[in-house]
């Protein structure tokens, strides 16, 4: 049976599933309850200055659904903890002392002074906690005051508070990033040059979840009114994990650890993030969905899943499948594949067909010999990967890589050889071939 | 043992159980999780399956997309008789065995229940969703108020033509009003349905008229524009046996016509031991209807196989489950009397197939019953034509009729059962309705 422990920055945990800075960390009652449950760490709510937030009391979500109502994307507009600063160190202190094997950081957020960040540190320190987790992200409420993402999209203000806290307490720094920017690896690189631990990412994504057509607001609304929340859950999860990648792979910060957060839900998910180079991941929306008891198919998933690979401890997987990670440039343009459609499994619904049809290269056919039926024409397939993408019946249409002969569609032999844009006639600004 | 015919078998709760509606409408979110298994299929089976070929995928996502009423509008428009189709189609031999989801997992989408739910939601609304064209001033005689005779109504209307229907029964609704098993039809559903489909406007409804009897194919030749002929089947095939005049020996088209215009169901007299000839809908619909009214025995004797019985699997397996005892591979030879001079007992030959011939096999045996309930088939009553100077062709004793239902006088079309070659189906019957009236608006207006 693998080994799922975990060090990151020096903070150990039994497993790699954190519960992310969230509702479902923001009490001991249920930051017990989670670890009765079997996860690994928490990162403890978000604390601010007293006198504490208030919350609205209308609704703090609203969901995106599948027609069978399954929760595909969640919004919020909930702001930091709205608990008294002291009540929540007390309970911080109690959770640490009787979980001593648990990871336990706190998320922080108060405003862009030095003081501020000198006045709390100490405080947080005390309670034994492992770390802190810089809430840079938070989109709502919070950012209209100057904080959360208000100084995530600002790198200066990123590099400026992560020195304050380095500086300020012997805590490893975790700096939480928001999504809400154009390139993630500006704040990144900037938390790295504060003398930031790590990073986290991402938090939630700007989003209005839709529009009451009868009252003629956003919804979910509070008075006829509504506001943009924070976007999480299944839905977000490509994007998440394409700016890990981006972090994971910029050499300015390629070694900095980083806590994966985004739309996991399943082990697979988790060992994806980890392949794509996180240490721990943070769990919010699934455990929000369904309850902490997921953490048990967490473990045991990714754990048959590293014995069936034969890794025996995180480390041996984590960033793995980052090399592969490239720019579009480098892509080999003479691989060439064609769609293959596999007639025994085929329901003969025709939309492969219709949607190449309508939108792409007219490479299906739909009848042969009078009959309904449906076929590659490698003339005009391209390989796109439009007809697996649509087609209902998995492992019904593959990709068949050609390795000789000629491409029917450009006339032209297979070349083994790799070759990328860079080298490309077609490309005004390509290097000369050596 | 004394014949025992009788109502009040069951108590009015017990029967008013029992007839329930086969398939409720299915709520809102139970329709959302089915319409989402539609895969939207291009150039989809299902529909090429459907004899009116409703546009399925379009509907099922109309009703994904939360919008039931064009949903309706889709399924209408192709087929107005949707609502009833929706609820006695064998839609396991036709749209949901060619879908795809059959292929994948021999679990097709529910696209009957999806269409009642649809079309359901649109006639609780209380609007009728179509517009007549301008008038054109012609009019056009309907004959017969069945499922041919509405769609061919409803369509003309809708083209602009002023339509007279002439139903012989005190009702119009056909087969829908008269023949269909009352848990597939509830609460009087055939009955508002042809009210929504006249609510078009453009219709007038004459009953107690009978071709030949009350009006003469000559006189609506003379009067009308065009005439369209929606007559079914009038007559039912005999047994041919020693005994088929016994008291007890009943028609079951007639026993289900009575059982759907009883004012209480409860009431409907059925015998302590029924035996049902026939291996087609009917012969199901009897056979269920009479275990449901509280016959203790019910059996159905067909003369060959189960694949070969016209009922659907579906029908077949439904009347197993509703106690019915289906025998195969016999034919009645003999309904015998007992004392008081009512049907006993009937008596078989058991057959089987040499070469695809049907032969006994010399062994017999007899069961008792009290009520013996034949449904061999029906026949085409020509009777109505007779005498009239316009000739209109049969053809293996229904009306010939070509691809655009017109048959071989040039102002006369006709469709549904009383037309050769077709498949018995009210769906069928539906689109025959429908082609005439495109055939026979081009024919008026030649458009």
């Amino acid at each position: 049976m693998a080994n799922l422990q975990t060090n990151f920055l020096g903070i150990k945990s039994p497993n790699p599933f954190w519960l992310a800075s969230a509702p479902p960390t923001d009490r001991e009652v249920n930051v017990t309850r989670a670890f009765k449950a079997g996860w690994g760490g928490v990162v403890w709510k978000t604390l601010g200055e007293d006198p504490h937030v208030v919350n609205v009391n209308g609704p703090r979500y609203g969901a995106v659904h599948s027609n069978d109502r399954r929760l595909i994307g969640l919004n919020n507009i909930e702001l930091i903890t709205d608990r008294p600063l002291e009540v929540n160190l007390r309970e911080i202190k109690a959770v640490k002392k009787a979980w001593p094997d648990r990871a336990i950081v706190v998320s922080l957020m108060v405003p862009c002074e030095e003081e501020a960040w000198k006045k709390i540190l100490p405080l947080v320190e005390e309670t034994g906690a492992d770390g802190i987790e810089l809430n840079f992200g938070c989109p709502h409420g919070m950012s209209e005051r100057g904080m959360g993402a208000a100084v995530g999209q600002v790198p200066e203000y990123v590099e400026m508070v992560a020195r304050w806290c380095k500086q300020n307490t012997r805590m490893p720094v975790i700096v939480k990033l928001t999504p809400n920017i154009t390139d993630i690896r500006q704040p990144a690189r900037a938390a790295k040059k504060g003398g930031a631990d790590a990073v986290s990412l991402i938090n939630t994504i700007n989003s209005v979840m839709g529009v009451d057509l009868d009252i003629m607001a956003p919804s979910p609304h509070i008075d006829g009114k509504g506001t943009h929340g924070g976007y999480c859950g299944p839905a977000v999860k490509p994007i998440a994990l394409s700016m890990v990648s981006e972090i994971a792979r910029d050499p300015e910060t390629k070694d900095l650890p980083i806590s994966a957060i985004g739309g996991i839900t399943t082990w697979r998910d988790a060992a994806e993030f980890m392949a794509m180079g996180a240490g721990t991941v943070q769990v919010c929306t699934a455990a929000m969905t369904y309850g902490f008891k997921i953490v048990e198919e967490m473990k045991s998933g990714l754990s048959d899943w590293m014995d069936g690979k034969g890794y025996s401890s995180i480390d041996q997987f984590v960033g793995r499948a980052v090399p592969n990670v490239t720019d579009w440039q480098y892509l080999n343009l003479n691989y060439v594949v064609k769609a293959r459609i596999d007639q025994e499994s085929c329901i003969k619904c025709g939309r492969c067909h219709i949607v190449c049809e309508d939108t792409s290269h007219q490479a299906i056919w739909a009848e042969k010999d009078g009959q309904r039926h449906f076929e590659v024409n490698d003339a005009e397939c391209v390989g796109c990967n439009l007809c697996v993408s649509v087609c209902p019946v998995e492992g019904c249409i593959t990709m068949e890589h050609l390795t000789e002969g000629v491409d029917a569609r450009t006339g032209q032999p297979i070349n083994p050889e790799y070759g990328n844009w860079t080298t490309h006639p077609n490309n005004p600004m390509r290097v000369a071939a050596e | 043992m004394p014949s025992d015919i009788r109502g009040d078998r069951l108590s009015p709760a017990e029967v008013e159980s029992n007839f329930a509606d086969l398939h409720p409408l299915l709520s809102k979110y139970e329709a959302y999780v089915e319409a989402d298994r539609c895969y939207f299929c291009h150039d989809a089976p299902c529909v090429t399956a459907c004899p009116t070929g409703i546009d399925i995928p379009l509907f099922i996502r109309q009703i994904l997309t939360d919008n039931p009423s064009g949903s309706a509008k889709t399924i209408l428009g192709a087929n107005i008789l949707g609502g009833m189709c929706a609820r006695v189609c064998p839609t396991e031999t036709l749209c949901e065995q060619a879908c795809v989801r059959e292929t994948a997992e021999q679990k097709p989408v529910r696209i009957g229940e999806l269409q009642r739910y649809a079309t359901d939601h649109l006639m609780a609304a209380g609007v009728h969703p179509f517009e007549r064209a301008a008038s054109t001033g012609r009019k056009v005689a309907v004959v017969g108020a069945g499922p041919a005779g509405i769609s061919c109504a409803h369509r003309l209307s809708m083209l602009g033509h002023d339509v007279t229907i002439f139903e012989a029964k005190p009702k119009g609704g056909g087969l829908n009003e008269y023949g269909i098993a009352a848990y597939k039809a509830v609460d009087e559903f055939a009955r508002r349905e042809l009210d929504f489909v006249l609510a078009i406007g453009g219709i007038e409804l004459k009953i107690g008229m009978a071709l030949g009897r009350d009006v003469a194919l000559d006189a609506l030749i003379a009067d009308y524009d065009a005439v369209f002929l929606g007559l079914g089947l009038g007559a039912t095939n005999g047994l041919g046996i020693a005994g088929e005049q016994l008291e007890g020996v009943v028609d079951a088209v007639d026993f289900i016509e009575d059982l759907r215009q009883a004012p209480a169901l409860e009431k409907v007299a059925v015998g302590r031991r029924v035996v049902v000839i026939g291996g087609g809908m009917t012969a199901i619909d009897a056979a269920v209807q009479s275990k449901l009214l509280g016959a203790e025995e019910v059996t159905l004797v067909y003369r060959r196989g189960a694949d070969r019985m016209n009922a659907s699997a579906y029908e077949q397996s439904l009347a197993k489950e509703k106690g019915v005892v289906l025998k195969h591979w016999a034919r009645p030879e003999k309904i015998e009397a007992g004392a008081d001079g009512k049907v006993a007992a009937i008596s078989f030959m058991k057959t089987r197939d040499e070469d695809g011939k049907l032969v006994d096999t010399g062994e017999r045996y007899t069961l008792e019953a009290d009520m013996v309930l034949k449904a061999i088939g029906q026949a085409f009553t020509p009777a109505p034509l007779k005498g009239a100077k316009a000739e209109i062709a049969l053809e293996g004793g229904r009306i010939k009729a070509g691809a655009d239902r017109r048959t071989s006088h040039p102002k006369v079309w006709a469709g549904g059962d009383a037309v050769a070659g077709g498949e018995d189906l009210t769906v069928a019957a539906v689109e025959d309705g429908k082609q005439a009236a495109l055939s026979i608006h081009a024919a008026l207006t030649g458009a």
